[in-house]
């Protein structure tokens, strides 16, 4: 199947690092208000895309690569670094998805805010998952 | 205060929500779309609406389009420094953080100045 849930990667994490998680994302968001109260919006708004939270995810990815390796008497260390990289490639194409959102919802909020955050927010899913499906028909072809 | 706290536990919230998507699905780079969700962007604009109306929320809306094309290219730096210079995931992620800023600046004073 070329989409799968994998439910049991969430036995792999532990609490603290869901913990970790929060408290980055509750940063970043609360550092996005700051910099926009401190500076104005148009500098805030930057922050709206700030990668905060992928450092995080991409050290929970290789570390858990890592791990997985290593039960099988692995270095793992290559696969880590590997399965990191994949999420780094991965957020590049998200952003272009981020990108839409982000014309769609100020071309939008000024005449109607809700539907302004649906219709941006399905356009982030559709550009981002389009853009995926792209790359991977370019890689096979 | 109690602005920021509630921006905190709101932001949080939504982050950890995306995260948890981008842990569960498979392949990996599809799950690495996760990793530029409009999670904070969606915690942020609501409670920037509230406060400052719409038209705030359309400026802070086209700056982070720029954002997000630095965010692209934060991504790509990320995996050429783990790939080809073989950092780890915490320096790899680290370092390309200057890469987002200095991008991001320079895109919003070339684009702030044509405005």
């Amino acid at each position: 199947m070329l989409l799968r849930v994998k439910l049991a990667a969430l036995r792999e994490g532990s609490w603290s690092e869901y913990a970790i998680r929060f408290a980055l994302g509750g940063l970043a968001t609360a550092l996005a208000g700051a910099v926009s109260a401190w500076a104005g919006p148009a500098i805030g708004g930057l922050f709206l895309a700030f990668p905060a939270i992928f450092c995080a995810s991409a050290t929970l990815v290789e570390s858990h690569e890592r791990k997985r390796k290593h039960r099988a008497g692995l270095s793992g260390q290559r696969r880590g670094e590997t399965a990191a990289a994949l999420d780094a490639a991965g957020a590049a194409l998200g952003s272009l998805g981020l990108l839409a959102f982000a014309l769609v919802f100020s071309l939008l909020v000024t005449s109607n805010v809700a539907a302004a955050f649906i219709i941006a927010s399905a356009i982030w899913a559709i550009v981002a998952v389009a853009a995926w499906w792209c790359r991977r028909l370019l890689r096979r072809s | 205060m109690a602005e920021y706290v509630a921006r905190f536990l709101i932001g949080g919230a939504v982050v950890s929500v995306f995260a948890i998507l981008g842990d569960i699905v498979r392949p990996r780079s599809f799950a690495g779309l996760f990793g530029a969700a409009p999670s904070v962007a969606l915690a942020t604009l609501g409670i920037a609406i509230a406060q400052h109306g719409a038209g705030y929320a359309a400026v802070q809306g086209r700056s982070m389009a720029l954002g997000a094309i630095a965010l692209a290219c934060y991504g790509f730096v990320v995996c050429q420094l783990l790939m080809r210079l073989r950092l780890s995931a915490l320096s790899a992620t680290l370092v390309a953080l200057v890469a987002w800023l200095a991008i991001a600046l320079t895109l919003e004073a070339v684009f702030a100045g044509s405005g």
